[in-house]
């Protein structure tokens, strides 16, 4: 069984078919890349695994723990619970909220304060606080990130935002992370460091990865197995070295070789 | 814990001065019944505006409806008190109000904030305060339209200081904590917060709840002082006030509205002298500070003894 199976997944707007009947499966801790030209519908099949939109038709489950969970219909809320936490393409922190706090906050649901213990100041509170703290400072330490820990997340340069952004995901302790392009307006070198820190937490924290990206050089040398979307249908798959030589992907997105 | 020792001490100082500052003054004949007056409408402005400071400024909602959730508390200790006049009917119709009000927030809350948002729930929560004031209106137990009088005097100053204190702690409590870092996340953006598994209606609602809850302490203390209340007291305007002060102090700043509430009580009792002038004054004085300081007097800036303590120390350093 599968830790995350979706099948014939479909989603319309209005005349418009996004998403054509993809089926695809993740497994435990696997690294697995979406990778197809723009408008394919990559950003809005991740929107439709985190419950951001609802399926036309079609089906998702995730197998976690020897239970099934049907997520078909739940809530963004109900799946990020779930273990499943994500990025977005167009950064979405919360601006005006500290980088600690924006760590912390993803941690909302993993502790528990009360309302009175808050409003007392119990001594409980300021154990739960700490305690959260701790995790969160760990957190920022792996991504470089301490010394920022009181900047506004909006004051912080682009690729610091972005990386950020996973940061946030990874305090919800998902299962699985969903990465949409991670990469976008780094430069190669900020790039490599990217590729080595998502290999690094997809084993440290033993979490599954499904990436979108753009960027070929981290895609090839991160992804165990890759989707290739085009025009809302699942076009190819296979591992990178399949994926490089597939005549179809070639026409369809990566092109032939200059030479 | 003892870390933050000297920062709830320090608190408590302030409090504690604060109070016998103000009866001090009053045994020396400084503050007479007028500004005695003014100092008491000025802290129950004080714990609307916060209230509303946590709807608006930190869970981000735009709620018109503030003064419907006054009304509530007013007329729970007006009637409660009228058949029970000692201090405990009074304690016991301020519990009253508080989960009226509690329970009708809820109500109003869960039926707007599934759907709407911004313009459109400012314009709900309006219709919903509205609602309340209309059934107040035409109830025989509230005295209808000309509302109810003789209310027992059953609070004085040290009542309403008291309660402030109460509520503020209450409310700056409960934003710095884990509940408080989810209202803002939902008020900073609505799709991250739900990705991070934050229930966004549960939080907004929360906040809904509580700024209500803060609303009828005020009305409560509102009725027992002014011993007069009638349903026109709880209209749009008053909803209006109560933005007034929450967006002049700065829209996420409790330390703004503590500022506004009290510049705007003085300015208002100051103005009394010059007559039909006076609204006039006052309007040109909001303009003034609207285009001067958009962000409201003191943006979303907080006053913390720990910033105040860290600086001091760091000035230290720096000397030796």
């Amino acid at each position: 069984m599968h830790l995350l199976q979706v099948d014939h997944v479909v989603r319309k707007f209005g005349g418009l078919t996004a998403v054509n009947d993809v089926s695809l499966h993740l497994d435990d801790q696997e690294l697995v890349a979406l990778i197809g030209p723009n408008g394919a519908g990559k950003t809005t099949l991740f929107n439709l695994l985190t419950g951001m939109i609802p399926v036309t038709s079609g089906k998702i489950v995730l197998n976690k723990n020897s239970q099934s969970y049907d997520l078909t219909k739940e809530s963004a809320t109900k799946i990020a619970d779930l273990g499943l936490s994500r990025t977005f393409q167009n950064i979405r922190l919360f601006k005006d909220l500290t980088v600690m706090d924006n760590v912390l906050t993803a941690m909302t649901n993993k502790y528990h304060e009360g309302f009175m213990t808050a409003i007392l100041r119990l001594p409980n509170f300021y154990q739960t606080e700490c305690e959260m703290r701790v995790a969160a400072e760990k957190l920022l330490a792996i991504f470089n990130l301490t010394a920022n820990a009181n900047t506004l997340a909006k004051n912080l340069p682009y690729g610091t935002q972005r990386r950020l952004e996973i940061v946030r995901a990874l305090a919800t302790r998902p299962q699985i992370l969903f990465l949409d392009e991670p990469a976008a307006g780094m430069n190669p070198e900020e790039t490599a460091d990217l590729t080595q820190l998502i290999k690094y937490i997809q084993t440290e924290f033993k979490i599954t990865v499904l990436l979108i990206e753009h960027d070929m050089s981290l895609v090839m040398n991160l992804a165990q197995r890759i989707y290739v979307l085009d025009q809302g249908q699942i076009l190819a798959t296979g591992t990178p070295e399949e994926i490089k030589v597939n005549p179809k992907v070639i026409e369809a997105y990566l092109g032939e070789g200059d030479e | 814990m003892k870390a933050n020792l000297k920062y709830i001490l320090s608190w408590l100082a302030v409090m504690v001065l604060g109070f016998a500052l103000i009866d001090v003054l009053i045994l020396g004949g400084v503050i007479d019944t007028f500004i005695e007056n003014m100092l008491v409408t000025i802290g129950i402005n004080i714990i609307l505006a916060t209230g509303l400071n946590l709807i608006i400024g930190f869970s981000g909602q735009f709620s018109l409806g503030h003064a419907g959730f006054m009304a509530i508390g007013a007329y729970a200790t007006a009637i409660i008190t009228q058949y029970w006049s000692t201090e405990l009917g009074f304690i016991i119709s301020l519990f009253v109000g508080m989960a009226l009000a509690a329970i009708i927030a809820a109500i109003i809350g869960t039926a707007t904030f599934i759907r709407l948002k911004g313009d459109y729930l400012a314009i709900a929560t309006l219709g919903a305060a509205e609602i309340i004031r209309n059934v107040i209106n035409n109830l025989k137990i509230t005295g209808g339209s000309s509302g109810m009088f003789n209310i027992p005097q059953l609070c004085s100053w040290p009542t309403v200081y008291v309660l402030v204190c109460i509520t503020t702690v209450v409310l700056l409590n409960f934003i710095r904590s884990r509940d408080g870092r989810a209202i803002k996340a939902v008020r900073e953006d609505e799709i991250a917060a739900s990705a991070m598994g934050i229930n966004t209606t549960k939080w907004k609602l929360a906040a809904f709840v509580l700024g209500g809850v803060t609303a009828a302490i005020a009305g409560s203390l509102h009725a027992s002082y002014l011993q007069t209340i009638a349903p026109s007291d709880f209209g749009i305007m008053e909803s209006i006030s109560i933005l007034v002060i929450v967006v002049l102090g700065g829209v996420g700043s409790m330390t703004g509205t503590f500022l506004a509430a009290t510049v705007l009580g003085v300015l208002d009792t100051v103005l009394q002298n010059f007559g039909s002038l006076r609204m006039v004054i006052y309007a040109i004085a909001l303009i003034l500070i609207m285009i001067f300081k958009p962000s409201g007097l003191l943006g979303n800036w907080e006053f913390s003894f720990k910033n105040l303590f860290a600086r001091f120390t760091k000035k230290k350093e720096a000397r030796s």
